[in-house]
This record gives structure tokens, sequence and C-alpha cells, in this order.
């Protein structure tokens, strides 16, 4: 399928991918803003996100027409690489850019009930246009070769973010403080990243990450290079949420409006995470990085403590949508363990679950949009025999839930196993016993909401026969679908994360 | 010893605004001063990239004297390199390369005066961007917190919002044992 939709794109659309990825979005979100109604904007937003994920998918056809993967190397404005600009797609790249815009097209199909029922009407152009931005953020982040440059996009899509997540205000005024508090520590976590870039370029004297990762080979005993490290590994660290720094995360996740917290969910954390290896595997290499420092000290207690503590937070929550977020932390901590093992084996079980886990996050976000969209809440209480008055929603829910869990013939299932077996193949038996521990506490967490939905008799006086409406539904069972397909035959996206696992691991440089 | 303090001046006072702005942004409790402290860190993480692009007796990069008149024979090598970029994509690649090549080699050529590096400088006109539209995004979401809840004070919008979720969970609780009955 992949070959059919890139061979149907012209030539010299796919010769100009890597920009026009990014730049069809950025272009629409003005105009966007200024369309009379929320309609048109929702069509724009459509349209746009629909054009880059054709864009991904050829990106993705060129990396795989070369055994091992190729490197495109797209020169902004036509500028040398080390002058210029450099977007530079490799398979990890690629695979990242698939999953944001794929997560990106469908949460644009499906955003326009929810957004008509929790945005004031006049503003729902001004919505699609912050969504448009957002969306071009985290795309330029996942192509861009440049380091500085990717601080610009991160800042991009988090500013476009900290407006979304505001918006939810109409709905709970909560989100104000919430939208606030994100905004002070992405800000700081974004500043720390360019204090980490400022280090590199004083040390090395260049920008462009792939000749970053050369020159540094030579001055890795320079102090500064240490203390960029430090600064880029927090800055990332806090917009990814790796644990102790995941302060913003649950009430971000829990008060912003549903479509927000839905994108969200399922790709700005997985892209932070994203810079995070390509800084650690690509920049600062596998030798600086794993044994001329301690980071393997640092990121596998961090993603053990997260798998822990997260998901006993996540068990005493009242709120569906908070037991998520706190869920999310928690498998943050499972793509942090796969990465910290500094196997091929585990960064590609890493890079495995972090694609499963937005095709679960996803999917359960989206249910829940359907559930407030009808409902107006998310507690537990709310949810209570919604499995009989709206079956396909929550069975859609009840697939993203054990495919959160990590049953058999599940997306969640398939990443587990490729991680337990790269964690036995490195001799960390004993981080599987956590890997199993957390599991259960997903089943108990999970398994709360799942008996209420299905096994409780109706509560709340409100519920009627009603089923989210068809828009949310169709792009709801295409995610839970994505989730069974993975399991089933999860060779796909399996490939895609061992190609890019490979990419990081061939010669150091990319 | 004190030398080796004193030459670094800059980048001691560098560290404490930098110290100062965090401390700001995560002891004060009112909003307003939250993102002042933040200012003040981004404006430190400015100095400090400005402090890197200093050359010792370099002077500001705009091109003078001899330096002048060679890149102005350069300059109409760029221009026509610029007009042929347009033509198509291996085209401007090339007209990239020659380009490049021509500033290199008389980057190599060597300078009559001794310049400042521009490039960080470019970057923090970016940079100033982008703490320019955070600092705007958190006032305006400031002033509807305020309007939402009357203060601008962190403490007492907790204490709020703890209000908030334990009456939510009681109401929760009840419903609860109604639905049990």
């Amino acid at each position: 399928m992949i070959e059919l939709i890139s061979s149907m794109v012209p030539d010299t659309l796919a010769a100009h991918a890597p920009a026009l990825l990014i730049a069809i979005p950025m272009l629409m979100a003005p105009i966007a803003a200024f369309m009379p109604s929320g309609r048109i904007a929702w069509i724009l937003s459509i349209l746009a996100t629909g054009f880059s994920l054709v864009m991904a998918i050829v990106l993705v056809s060129q990396v795989q027409s070369i055994e091992g993967g190729a490197v495109i190397s797209y020169a902004m404005g036509g500028w040398r690489p080390d002058a210029g600009i450099e977007f530079r797609i490799d398979a990890l790249n690629s695979m990242i850019l698939l999953l944001v815009s794929t997560i990106g097209f469908l949460a644009a199909i499906f955003s326009w009930p929810t957004v008509l029922a929790e945005i004031r009407e006049a503003k729902t152009a001004m919505f699609y246009s912050a969504y448009l931005v957002c969306f071009t953020g985290l795309a330029g982040v996942a192509s861009t070769g440049d380091a500085f440059n990717l601080f610009v996009f991160l800042e991009i899509s988090s500013i476009a973010t900290y407006v979304l997540v505001a918006l939810g205000a109409s709905r709970d005024r909560r989100a104000l403080p919430a939208a606030g508090n994100y905004l002070l520590l992405g800000t700081i976590g974004a500043s720390f990243f360019v204090v980490g870039v400022g280090f590199l370029y004083a040390a090395t004297g260049t920008l462009n990450m792939a000749e970053l990762a050369i020159r540094l080979e030579s001055v890795q005993d320079n102090k500064a290079v240490f203390a960029g490290y430090a600064f880029i590994v927090v800055g990332l660290g806090i917009k990814a949420a790796m644990f102790p720094l995941h302060q913003w995360l649950p009430n971000a996740y829990a008060y912003s409006p549903s479509f927000v917290t839905m994108f969200l969910a399922a790709t700005a954390t997985k892209v932070a995470l994203y810079a995070l290896v390509r800084f650690l595997f690509t920049v600062f290499g596998l030798e600086f990085a794993f044994e001329g420092s301690t980071l393997i000290w640092i990121l596998m207690p961090m993603g053990i403590a997260a798998m822990i503590a997260c998901s006993f937070q996540a068990v005493f929550q009242t709120d569906v949508r908070r037991t998520l977020a706190y869920s999310s932390v928690a498998q943050v901590g499972y793509m942090l363990l796969g990465i910290s093992i500094g196997t091929a084996a585990g960064v590609s079980a890493g890079l495995f679950h972090l694609v499963n886990h937005a095709l679960i996050k996803g999917a359960l976000f989206m249910a829940l949009a359907g559930v407030v969209l009808t409902y107006q809440g998310t507690s537990l209480q709310d949810m209570r025999g919604l499995g009989r008055s709206s079956p396909w929603t929550m069975t859609a829910f009840a697939i993203g839930a054990v495919s959160l869990i990590g049953v058999p013939l599940t997306a969640g299932f398939q990443s587990k196993y490729v991680l337990v077996t790269a964690l036995f193949e490195h001799g960390w038996w004993w981080a599987v016993a956590v890997v199993m521990f957390s599991s259960l506490l997903a089943v108990v967490y999970m398994g709360r909401i799942l008996e209420a939905v299905f096994f409780r008799a109706p509560t709340n006086p409100n519920k009627r026969h009603k089923e989210a409406p068809l828009l949310i539904l169709i792009p709801l069972w295409i995610l839970a679908l994505a989730n069974i397909w993975v399991g089933v035959q999860g060779g796909f996206v399996a490939g895609l994360a061992d190609d890019a696992a490979a990419s990081l691991f061939i010669g150091g440089a990319p | 010893m004190l030398e080796f303090i004193l030459e670094r001046g800059n980048y001691w006072a560098i560290i404490g605004l930098m110290m100062i702005g965090l401390y700001i942004a995560f002891a004060s409790t009112n909003l307003i001063k939250r993102l002042i402290g933040l200012g003040l860190f981004q404006t430190s993480i400015i100095l400090f990239y400005i402090s890197l692009s200093r050359i010792d007796g370099g002077t500001a990069p705009i091109l003078f004297g001899k330096d002048y008149k060679k890149d102005k024979g350069h300059g109409e090598g760029y221009g026509e390199a610029g007009d042929h970029a347009g033509e198509a994509a291996e085209h401007s690649a090339q007209a990239a390369d020659a380009a490049y090549g021509a500033a290199k080699a008389y980057g190599e050529a060597g300078m009559e005066n001794v310049y400042s590096n521009p490039l960080p400088h470019v970057l923090m006109l970016t940079a100033i961007v982008v703490g320019v539209a955070t600092l705007a995004v958190g006032l305006a979401i400031i002033v509807r917190i305020r309007e939402a809840y009357g203060t601008v004070e962190a403490d007492e919008i907790r204490a709020m919002d703890l209000e908030v979720a334990i009456a939510e969970a009681a109401a929760d609780a009840e419903q609860g044992k109604a639905g049990a009955v």
C-alpha cells in the first residue's frame, strides 16, 4: 500500500517531500485563522494533515527503497547543510513522521463534534489554526537535522499547545492553572535545551547534528560538553515527561479539551522522546552517553520509578482521564527502560512501544472524547453502565485498555514481549519482574474502569442510549483495529522500529 | 585564582541571573512574578550566547574598509548564484554550493579586520521572538486566570481547586452509594 500511494505522487512533490510536509500545514495555519466559519477551517486542517500524511508515506518509501534504510538530506533553500539548515530523514525520522501525521490526520477528522461541543463557536477557526501550528512544530522536530532549529520547532509546537490546553477553560476553569504550569515548566525545559546546545556550539562550532556527532568525538573530555549533555537531557526530559519531571502532565491532560488530550497524549511526549533518543545516540554517540557518563544509572532508575510510582498513582484516581494521564507517564517509563539498555534490541523495543503507546492512548482518549460529548463527565461513576448504552464506543475503549495491559493479540503485548526479550538478553531479569508488576498494576487500574463500564448498572441520570457520532467512531475504530493488527501481525511496525534502531547504531554518525 | 574568576565576569553574571530567574519562577506564588523570573532566565541565556560570539579585538560583524570592497566582488557572484537557485532543484544545489564555496574561499583568504561571530546573534534574534511569544501567551493565560479565579496567587488558586476536588469526590461517593442501593 505504501508503494501504491508513493507511486501516485508526482516526482517534483516527492523530491521536496521533507519541506512540503512542514510547509503546507504551516501555511494553512494563518489561512485557517481567517476563515469565517470553523467548518472551513476544519476541512482545511484535514486537507493539510492529510497531505502531510501522504508526504510522510512518500518519505517512508524513499527511506525503505535502499536495504538498511536510506538517509534523505534536504538542504533548506538550497544552502549546503554545513552553511544552512538541513532536513535529515533517516529510518527513525520517517517512522516518527509517519506516526505524527497519521495521528494528526485521524485527530483532525474526529475533532469536529468534540470541538463544536467544547469550544466557543467564534473561536473554532482559531482553534484549528493553533492545532495546525502545533502539528507543524511536532513534524518539524521530527525532521530537522539542525540542533537550534529543533529548539525553534519544539517551541512552535509548545506555545500552540499551551493555548490549546488553556482552551479547556470553557468546560473547567482548572485548565487555566494547568496551562500556566505547563507553560512555566515547558519553557524552562526548552531553555535548558538551548543552554545545552550553546555549550555544544561553544565546544564544536557547529549546530548541524550530523556534524556535531563527528566533531564531538575529538572533544569528549571537554567539561563544556558534559555540561551541555546534562542540560539537554534534563530539558528534553521535562518535555518528554520523564519521571520526576512529569508534574505538568496529569493536570494538562485532565482539563484540556478532549481532542487536545488525545492529540497530545499520542504525539507530543513521543516527539520529545524522539529528540532525546536522537541526541543520546546520534549526537553524543553510544560510548559517550552510556560509558563516558553514567546515563544508564539515570535513565533506567527513572524509567522503573515511573513504571511503579505512576502506576500506583493511576490506581487511586477517580477521574478516568487522570488515570490515563498517570498511566502515560508510566508508559514513558517502559520506553526509557528499553532505551537505557543501550543495545539495538532494547532501543528497538523502546521505539516499538512508543508507536504502540501512541495507538493505544489515541484510541483510549478518542473513546473518552465520545463519552465527554454524550455524558459530560469522565469520573469513574460517570463511566458506569456505558457498555450497555454505547457498546461501539466502549468496545473500542476496551480494546485499547486490553492493549494497554498487554494481553496477547494486541499491540501492547507485542512491544512488551520485545522489551522483555531484550531485557533477558541483557541479563536484567529483575527488570522483567518490574515490567510484570507494573503490568499487573495496569490490570488493576484499567480493570476498575472496565468493571464500571461493563458490569455496573448506570447511575448517571443523563445517560441515554447514545453512541458517539460516526465522525468519532470511524477514526476510533481505525485506531482500535490498528492495535489488533499490530498485535496479530506486528511485522510492519516492528520492522520500522528495527530499522530505526539500526540506523542509530551504524557507525555512531547517521 | 582571583584572575581566573575576574576574567570570566560575564559568565558569573550569567550564572547569577540564571539562578535568580529560576528561583523566582519556582519560589514565587504570584503568577506575574513567576513570568518575570522566567523572562530573567531566558534573558540570561541570550547573554550566554552573545558572550560566546565575542572574539578578542573583534568588532561588529559588518564589513568595512578593504573587506567591504572584497565583498562587493563576491556579492555579484552571490546574486548570480541566487538567480540560478530558482531554476531547478539540482541547479539550486549547485548554485548554493558555488555560493558557499565562494564564501568559504573568501573567509579563508583572510580579512583585514577582526569580526565577532554573527551566528549566535542571529540565533538569539530567533530566541527573543520565541521568548516574546511565550511571555504573551503566559500573560494572556494569567488574565484569564484572574477572570476565572479573581486572584493571581498560585496558593490561593490551589486552595480553591482543592475545595472543588473535595466536593466532587464527596458527590461521587454519594452517587456511588446511590448506585449500590
